[in-house]
């Protein structure tokens, strides 16, 4: 997984509430087997408003996003996090995120800030003219006009981005702790892995 | 003596193999199924990690999403080929991925094949007190029988694969406690409808629900499935009904679940999980039944829910900005208009199936209101998908695929279908349809599909009336 510190660059100013992740992915996109080339497929349905954020050349390539509440409801398809990194997205900042897409989004590079609605309004203006600055070390997202919004996340999430950890990896280290606690289940509730054959 | 725990905390406890100073635990996964959509990316990631699969004794493969939902051998019993290379490809992944990594699979043309969600408890690889996984946001709905169960994503699913756990933080807990008896032509859809239209879609966020009272005790299992299936919907990852003596009745001598002595000892860790006297949820939804009536959706999110008997709403009428403008454009989207009668919206599609509502009882119930009816003029196309092949070969043996081809649907092979534009069965651009279904989404259906969300048996009187009716009308009362 690649490093993420610093996310800097244009931002598309989406706005929109309860982007779901067929907004951001629709199902005819899901037949592939491989995890790259979504991107000509992000928000295809949003595209067809030719004022879109998307289409309009002074966004084009933004490493960020910004969007209202409940970003990336609905299914827990990951490809919508696949499809966001395929356009080049590497920070979504958002009032809410719905559990399943930030876990995704994490698990493919991708920080998802949170901040209050207040910040995500000033941040849609400035956005329309100017870059932002995400800075994942101190938690701080800011704007060439002194605006400074800091956000929490997640301590183990963090180091995780910013080390470029491979969580599996990670896990893996753990196998003797997992092999005891599948050796104390098999006596204690056998038939757990015993119905399966 | 123990401080007093809801049921999702015990099966919380149980699977806790390693805890880390900032809450997040190695959660230990009992059951994982796939399909053929969300799993090639991680058998892909697999292969490339020089990894295997852990536990593949504790996985299940199923082909389902975009499985055609047409005859899949020919007279002959020859297999017939997917036309959609692209769904052919996918299935085709499936079949190389299970084999080399030795996973237990129900193919294509098995009888036994159907939706991942109505597969596993029908099985009974699905069961109470486990952790249960799969790469589908409506895994909830094993939820039902007392699984902790939740969608993950295809990193997730390869994670699982791996190392046969998930890294994960407590969520908190939620109580939706429903009382009392369910009016005439209520079902458990028009619960859980209910419920998303009062929490919104985010109400659950951070949550797992336990639905608990009178209305879901006496609920069937089946219908138990339906209200968790919608868990989601409501923001939640997870819904959980307490396993009661339904429950053990439902799983007893099916082909997964434990058998002799396994089966007792079973059965009495199971009883022992339901919530403590005392234990205290974070949140708590209150519903007296006797105010569900009969739901539908009018708009293009699962919340969006009114009265078989109410009205479009205006979006004036909706306090906050961006829920206003969302509903502006919801109905734009829909082609509907404010103050509009819900009973006077026409359909010319009928979508009976999904794993929300393609069980037996589901089609049973269709079946009664169809049968000696015949579906509207209007209508173009009505579909019956049911969930399984255990459930088609079941609805035979009933007469009910008789009740409703003669009526005018049509009876297919079981599968996701029309849930999801992704296999041939769509709706097609600006064409309505009464669904079965969970999600209403723009062009979840197909693209510009507009998708009204009901039970069976409201959707079987769309398909008689060809247009939202109240199927108490049609059942004489
Ligand atoms: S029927 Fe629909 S919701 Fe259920 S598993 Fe299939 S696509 Fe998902």
């Amino acid at each position: 997984m690649d490093k993420v510190d610093i996310v800097e660059g244009s931002a598309y100013p989406l706005g929109v509430k309860n982007v779901d992740t067929d907004m951001i992915i629709a199902a005819k996109w899901l037949k592939t087997i491989s995890r790259a080339g979504l991107g000509k497929g992000a928000f295809e349905a949003m595209r067809q408003d030719p004022d879109n954020v998307f289409d309009d050349p002074a966004y084009a390539g933004s490493p960020i996003l910004i969007a209202g509440d409940n970003f990336g409801c609905g299914s827990s398809r990951e490809h919508a996090a696949w499809a966001l990194n395929d356009m080049g997205v590497k920070s979504v900042i958002a009032p809410s995120f719905s559990d399943i897409f930030s876990g995704n989004a994490f698990k493919n590079g991708i920080l998802t800030v949170v901040l209050p609605q207040e910040a995500i309004d000033r941040l849609m203006e400035v956005a329309k003219t100017d870059p932002i600055h995400i800075d994942l070390d101190t938690q701080s997202v800011t704007t060439p006009f002194q605006d400074r919004f800091t956000f929490e996340i997640d301590p183990f999430r963090k180091s995780c981005l910013m080390g470029g950890l491979d969580e599996i990896g990670l896990t893996l280290a753990d196998a003797d702790a997992i092999g005891a606690y599948e050796a104390k289940v098999s006596t204690d509730r056998p038939w757990v892995s015993a119905a399966v054959a | 003596m123990t401080k007093p725990r809801t049921l999702y905390e015990k099966i919380w406890d149980a699977h806790v193999i390693e805890r880390r100073d900032d809450g997040t635990c190695l959660i230990y996964i009992d059951r994982h199924i796939i399909h053929e959509v969300t799993s090639p990316q991680a058998f892909e990631g697999l292969r490339l990690a020089g990894r295997t699969v852990r536990r593949p004794d504790l996985t299940l493969a199923v082909p389902d999403h975009n499985l055609p939902t047409t005859a899949r051998v020919d007279p002959q019993g020859k297999r017939l080929p997917i036309a959609d290379a692209e769904s052919a490809e996918q299935l085709a992944a499936l079949e190389r991925n299970v084999a080399e990594f030795g996973i237990p699979y129900i193919g294509a043309t098995d009888a036994a094949q159907g939706i991942v969600h109505v597969v596993g408890p029908e099985q009974g690889f699905t069961l109470p007190g486990t952790t249960l996984v799969c790469g589908d946001s409506h895994t909830a709905a094993h939820g039902a029988l007392g699984a902790l169960a939740f969608g993950i994503g295809t990193s997730e699913v390869e994670h699982v694969f791996a190392t046969q756990t998930l890294l994960l933080k407590q969520s908190k807990t939620m109580e939706v406690r429903i009382d009392g008896k369910l009016g005439y032509g209520v079902t458990p859809k028009d619960v859980v409808l209910e419920i998303i239209g009062r929490t919104g879609t985010a109400g659950g966020t951070g949550h797992v629900i336990e639905y608990r009272g009178s209305t879901f005790r006496d609920m069937s299992i089946e219908g138990r499935l339906t209200v968790a299936n919608m868990a989601i919907e409501g923001g939640a990852r997870s819904g959980l009904f307490a396993p009661d003596e339904k429950t053990f009745a439902y799983l007893k001598g099916r082909p997964m679940a434990p058998k002799g002595a396994d089966w007792e000892a079973a059965v009495a860790w199971w009883k022992s999980l339901a919530t403590d006297e005392g234990a205290v949820f974070d949140k708590t939804l209150i519903i007296d039944a006797a105010e569900i009536a009969p739901n539908v959706t009018w708009g293009t999110s699962p919340e969006d829910v009114v009265s078989i008997t109410g009205l479009v709403p205006d979006p004036d009428s909706f306090a906050d900005a961006s829920k206003r403008a969302a509903a502006e454009k919801a109905l734009e989207y829909m082609g509907l208009s404010k103050g509009q009668r819900m009973q006077d919206v026409s359909v010319e599609h009928i979508f009976i199936g999904s794993c929300t509502n393609s069980r037996i009882e589901d089609l049973r119930a269709a079946a009664s209101v169809i049968e000696g009816r015949h579906i509207a003029g209007t209508i173009k196309q009505a579909l019956v998908v049911p969930g399984s092949g255990l459930v088609k070969r079941q609805a035979e043996e009933e007469g009910l695929d008789r009740i409703f081809t003669e009526a005018g649907f049509e009876w297919r092979e079981p599968g996701c279908s029309a849930c999801l534009g992704m296999n041939p069965d769509k709706v097609p651009s600006g064409e309505r349809c009464a669904s079965t279904s969970n999600r209403n989404f723009m062009g979840r259906q197909g693209p510009g599909a507009r998708t009204h969300l009901v039970s069976p048996a409201m959707a079987a009187a769309a398909a008689v009336t060809g247009r939202l009716a109240d199927v108490r009308e049609l059942m004489g009362r």
